[in-house]
């Protein structure tokens, strides 16, 4: 179900694990960002399988690219891939938010390995994104920090703060990622507070700017590589259209909601979905 | 003080209601900029030390560090979340970033990534502030009023209120030397000396008693501990014998020397700060009294529950009654009481 033209045989499979391994959060606790999930395990898969270094048995490597999770409600994402990576035990799926579980619905990093800071908060991952670069650069490390974020974080004047400091000081060393799916806690995220054209804008403020389809694997792999091979000293933006529940037709095609609503029954029906769609 | 400046109408021109008036007495020792050049020094133990600031370099002295140091100096422009943020993503990568901007603005504007970047995730970052308290006639915009409040309530954030120019000297290294979140109010420009007379010695967590005496006991930090110290010199010749505990560090609290302290009987205990009422030292000594079982005569010196007027800081200082003279009128007033 990954819109890969199949040259990404292997990121799409680890897609359909992410997707999977998030169905299965989401069923522990009957609820979740699943759709979140959905949308995003293409980046992810992109990310944790074909740009980030790191070793699953050391997360906290020092040479590992950082990836910070600004959108803290993405976890249950997150946490499907670092399992999928090698860095968090598939057997903890099960105890996804559940009482002294390493797996909190909103991601921290105290609680988990891989998780790079703590977020819940929206619009603090840029901020820390520009500390940790300019002290990765302080250091003479190569490393890089991605950070993914949602496109309601936009509205926050701190997220314009980061991206205006993260120009001015040439952090080039930045690949973010926004999530476009347009869907915030009030309704569609351009009608909550409008943000296009958001490529023009961000290239105002002095980013590298491209802009993708988040589910074509194809299309994430170039942006992601482009980002990293770019020549000019600024930093690097990804804008990541994204369908929310993207695997899972049902939930595609659900009357958009910023939570998604799914049924006890649903949780299988949603599995069966993925591995129908899933690669040969 | 030089011969006042008078202006075209023949009137003393006002200096003490600027934005940043000095809180240097007339004729008091004072050295300039005490926190940039222990700053600098700390940096050259600890290559690890870098600076950031929020456009207020020159007016939280670290403009000496950046001097210094140009390469370690980040200028994060007039954005107290970003630079917050900022020293959060620096402190994960090993550097230990002193933060620079105004009280206010830290403690109001920039509340949440303090407590969710740096606190919450436990990172190794010093915010130091300027314009503590009412030290500022530029009214409450500028005037920190709850800021110790506010930092107190985070868990895990060591809480510094210093007195003056040798124990900003002394803190900068000590808070260097602690791991883990610290926020520091700071008195900048030409800062008061006070405590070398006393053989004082700054080290965080510990409350010190500088001044012995038998008819009350006053509890203090920051400013309102010199000031103190004036008014008990003051009340001295009065034959009021009056006591100093000086609490710089606001959090962790020192309780054990406060418990000793406020214990002694036959003491009025007064907390005095400069700082509303509400959640400052005084209602964490207070509280801690109480969970202790102990009663004193108690009252508090510290700003009113209400927003500060503009004005030259002395008026100021005199109506909301933390001026040497103020000091000496309520601790007289209590004790005739």
């Amino acid at each position: 179900m990954t819109a890969s033209t199949g040259h990404n045989k292997e990121l799409a499979e680890r897609a359909y694990r992410i997707r999977r391994n998030a169905v299965l959060m989401g069923e522990v606790q009957g609820q979740g960002y699943i759709a979140q999930a959905l949308d995003i395990a293409d980046v992810l898969a992109v990310a944790y399988f074909h740009a980030l270094r790191y070793r699953p048995e050391d997360p906290d490597w020092e040479g590992r690219d950082r990836f910070l999770l600004s959108n803290g409600h993405y976890a249950i994402a997150l946490y499907a891939a670092l399992m999928e990576a090698g860095i968090i035990p598939a057997e903890e799926l099960e105890t996804y938010g559940g009482d002294e579980s390493r797996l909190p619905m909103s991601g921290m990093a105290a609680y988990t390995p891989g998780m790079e800071m703590s977020g819940g908060s929206l619009g603090l991952g840029l901020s820390i994104a520009v500390g940790m670069a300019m002290g990765l650069k302080r250091k003479g490390s190569d490393r890089r920090v991605y950070v993914l974020f949602s496109d309601g974080e936009l509205d926050e004047g701190s997220v314009w703060e980061a991206i205006m400091a993260a120009a001015h000081h040439k952090l080039d060393n930045i690949i973010a990622i926004v999530d476009v799916n347009n869907q915030q806690a009030d309704g569609p995220s351009t009608q909550v507070m409008g943000f296009e054209p958001l490529v023009d804008r961000l290239e105002a403020f002095g980013w590298y700017t491209q802009r993708v389809d988040g589910n074509d694997l194809d299309a994430v792999v170039k942006a992601f590589d482009a980002a990293r091979d770019h020549g000019e000293a600024k930093p690097r933006m990804i804008v990541a259209d994204t369908l929310m529940g993207k695997g899972v037709p049902f939930l595609e095609a659900r009357e958009k909601n910023h939570f998604i609503r799914v049924e006890a029954h649903e949780w299988k029906l949603a599995l069966d979905a993925l591995d129908a769609g899933r690669l040969a | 003080m030089t011969k006042p400046v008078l202006t075209s109408s023949g009137k003393p021109r006002l200096t003490t209601s600027a934005m940043i008036a000095s809180i240097a007495a007339e004729g008091q020792r004072t050295r300039p900029a005490p926190f940039g050049h222990a700053l600098v020094a700390a940096a050259k133990e600890r290559p690890e030390i870098v600076g950031l600031t929020a456009d207020l370099g020159k007016y939280t002295d670290l403009h000496i560090f950046s001097q210094a140091f140009p390469d370690r100096f980040y200028q994060m422009g007039m954005a107290e979340q970003v630079m917050f943020g900022a020293a959060s993503g620096l402190a994960a990568e090993g550097f230990t970033p002193f933060a620079t901007t105004y009280a206010v603005f830290a403690s109001r504007r920039a509340y949440d990534f303090i407590h969710q970047t740096i606190a919450e995730e436990d990172r190794n970052v010093k915010i130091v502030c300027a314009l503590p308290g009412l030290t500022s006639g530029y009214g409450p915009s500028h005037q920190a009023t709850e800021d110790l409040a506010l930092m107190r309530a985070i868990p895990g954030m060591t809480v510094i209120d210093p007195c003056d120019a040798h124990e900003i000297e002394q803190a900068v290294p000590a808070i260097a030397d602690h791991r883990g979140p610290v926020y520091m109010r700071l008195l900048r420009g030409q800062v008061p000396v006070v405590l070398d007379e006393y053989g004082y010695r700054f080290e965080i967590g510990k409350a010190k008693v500088i001044r012995d005496g038998t008819d009350v006991l006053v509890i203090s930090s920051g400013l309102l501990t010199m000031r103190t110290l004036e008014a008990a010199a003051k009340l001295a010749t009065d034959k009021v014998s009056v006591a100093v505990l000086h609490v710089p560090t606001i959090k962790p609290l020192d309780t054990a020397t406060i418990l000793t302290e406020a214990g002694k009987t036959g003491r009025l205990v007064v907390v005095a700060e400069n700082h509303t009422v509400v959640g400052g030292l005084g209602e964490a000594v207070a509280a801690l009294l109480m969970r202790n079982g102990l009663s004193p005569r108690f009252r508090q010196i510290g700003l009113p529950d209400e927003f500060l007027a503009a004005g030259a800081l002395p008026t100021l200082h005199d109506r909301y009654g933390i001026s040497t003279e103020a000091i000496c009128n309520s601790l007289k007033a209590w004790l005739a009481g």
